[in-house]
């Protein structure tokens, strides 16, 4: 084995992990917050999928063939495109779908998502077809050369996003008051309603960030595999939930950790094993990690009050 | 005494569904009181202070707060009105830390007066101090309790009600809290006690009604309800 080889399959398995690790914050964010799995996460990333293609596509006309504002603008526009749709789509789903069911079991819940999932593609088959678009990789197709290791530009970016998003919101949990706000709710509403704290703001706010966490996740994602159609954003989704288990649900740096390890497993094992069974595998791991740790890596044993 | 109600509750009716779990509760606090709800497990106390906070909904009757009807307000807002509670089982914020509990007691307040606070809770609690790095999960239980009553008064709190603060407590600390609540009170907080140990809470509060299974059963003064035989039968162990 090639130490070249094994570098290059760790770099991409990172980058792959870096976009498990985001959309996973999303999962386990509205986990932590409103107790749900929210299964409709994975296809709000198929949603920033197309609002960045269509903005890409309806704006690369306006710039010179090559020059680098053509590279630039169009996926600048297109991300922040889907980030808006995305934070509003999440936030509106949240509103109309799960605000209702906050006194309802947790399988009612559960459903509903599985249905609001469903229902977004569907929505996607109705509005855009299920012949699929070939998205243009934000970064451009260069690739950086650093000895004889060739790294792409998307995986740069997607292992540099990954990283920023990370400290933000490290950030933003233990140093601000809106921060520790949501890490007071998602430890006790009641009390926290008691300190003056909005509840349905607070998990409204949760909802636009994992929807905003996720456009980014879809741009970075169709960047790396550019296949786009309706029902593009259910695996990565699942890998992604796979990922916040995995690491622990309901814990952010558990999310992190779980996403990259899934994605360097998942490359690793498809590169030295098979990559017919690459899926499996990955799942595999997930179900041992949980015989043997139940709440995760990361997580904590919650006990059930009584 | 110069008398100012500051809290009055009229004809309160509160369901679990369909159990009447409060049945046409009046009662009232004034300013600088400390009035106490006592009674037996199941008579009500927690779900009164909870109707009052407004995490429950009374069906009928009025709760009003400073002459302004809060029945229907929602529970966090009337932390701005000036009402702070300290829940049953204290349910301070166990994974963050002494400090950060406290600064989400400041939810409300504006940013520039947190620090002053801070050390105003430090002062009264100096244990806190000492641990206010330390997340609250690993307090003590007299600890937590001295944490949940500080972040309440973060809000500074024109009404600061208790809900079993001696739950769970060793008899020292028990006898430490209430003398803290006394002292509360001396510096002008006026307070609603919500407790099970009736000998205590009497023997600290100006007033008292004893609920019994969603009723108030009587009314009178710390002092008179102490003698009063029947409470001293149902409550005092004799």
């Amino acid at each position: 084995m090639d130490i070249t080889i094994i570098l290059d399959y760790l770099i991409r398995g990172l980058s792959l992990g870096s976009v498990y690790a985001i959309i996973a914050l999303g999962y386990t964010m509205v986990y932590g917050i409103a107790k749900m799995l929210n299964f409709a996460h994975g296809d709000v990333i198929m949603v920033g999928g197309y609002i960045c293609f269509f903005a890409m596509s309806g704006l690369s006309g306006n710039f010179e063939e090559g020059s680098m504002a053509a590279t630039v603008v169009p996926a600048v526009a297109g991300t922040l495109a889907a980030m808006v749709v995305c934070t509003i789509l999440g936030v509106v789903i949240e509103r109309l779908a799960y605000k209702p069911l906050r006194q309802a079991s947790s399988l009612a819940v559960l459903i509903t998502a599985i249905g609001v999932s469903y229902f977004l593609q569907n929505a996607a088959l109705l509005l855009w077809s299920s012949n699929p678009k070939v998205f243009t990789p934000v970064t451009g197709r260069g690739s950086l050369q650093v000895g004889p290791l060739s790294v792409s530009y998307v995986t740069l970016l997607t292992i540099a996003a990954c990283i920023i998003i990370m400290l933000a919101l490290t950030a933003f949990t233990s140093k601000t008051k809106m921060g520790k706000a949501m890490r007071a709710v998602s430890e006790d509403k009641g009390a926290a309603q008691l300190m003056g704290i909005n509840v349905n703001a607070t998990i409204s706010l949760t909802f636009a960030i994992g929807s905003a966490l996720a456009a980014i996740a879809g741009v970075l994602y169709m960047s790396a595999y550019p296949t786009l159609t309706p029902t593009t954003g259910s695996m990565p989704g699942i890998k992604a939930f796979t990922a916040a288990v995995f690491g622990g649900i309901g814990s952010i740096p558990g999310a992190m950790l779980g996403g990259l390890l899934l994605g360097i497993i998942e490359i690793f094992a498809g590169a030295y094993i098979s990559t017919q069974l690459q899926n499996a595998i990955v799942f595999a791991v997930l179900i041992v990690v949980l015989l043997v740790k139940p709440a995760g890596l990361l997580g904590k044993m919650v006990q059930e009050k009584v | 005494m110069e008398t100012e109600t500051l809290l009055n509750v009229e004809g309160i009716n509160v369901y679990y569904g369909a159990i009447h779990a409060i049945k046409d509760i009046s009662f009232h606090v004034n300013q600088g009181e400390i009035v106490t709800l006592i009674g037996a497990n199941g008579a009500g106390k927690t779900t009164t202070l909870q109707t009052i906070s407004g995490l429950l909904r009374s069906k009928t009757g009025s709760i009003t707060f400073e002459g302004h009807n809060i029945s229907a307000v929602r529970a966090d807002k009337l932390v701005a009105h000036g009402l702070a509670q300290v829940p049953e089982g204290r349910r301070v914020f166990l994974q963050m830390s002494v400090e950060e509990n406290l600064e989400m007691g400041a939810y409300t307040q504006p940013q520039s007066g947190v620090s002053k606070d801070l050390e105003m809770v430090f002062e009264l609690f100096p244990r806190l101090k000492e641990r206010r790095r330390q997340v609250a999960g690993t307090l003590s239980g007299g600890e937590q309790q001295m944490l949940a009553m500080g972040r309440a008064l973060m809000s500074h709190p024109k009404l600061l009600m208790l809900d079993e603060p001696s739950m769970g407590l060793a008899p020292i600390l028990v006898e430490q809290i209430f003398e803290i609540i006394q002292n509360l009170n001396k510096n002008g907080s006026t307070i609603l006690l919500v407790e099970q140990n009736a000998q205590m809470a009497l023997s600290v509060a100006h007033r008292g009604y004893v609920l019994e299974t969603g009723r108030v059963v009587t009314t009178g003064t710390g002092e008179e309800l102490i003698e009063s035989p029947e409470i001293k039968k149902a409550y005092l162990g004799g």
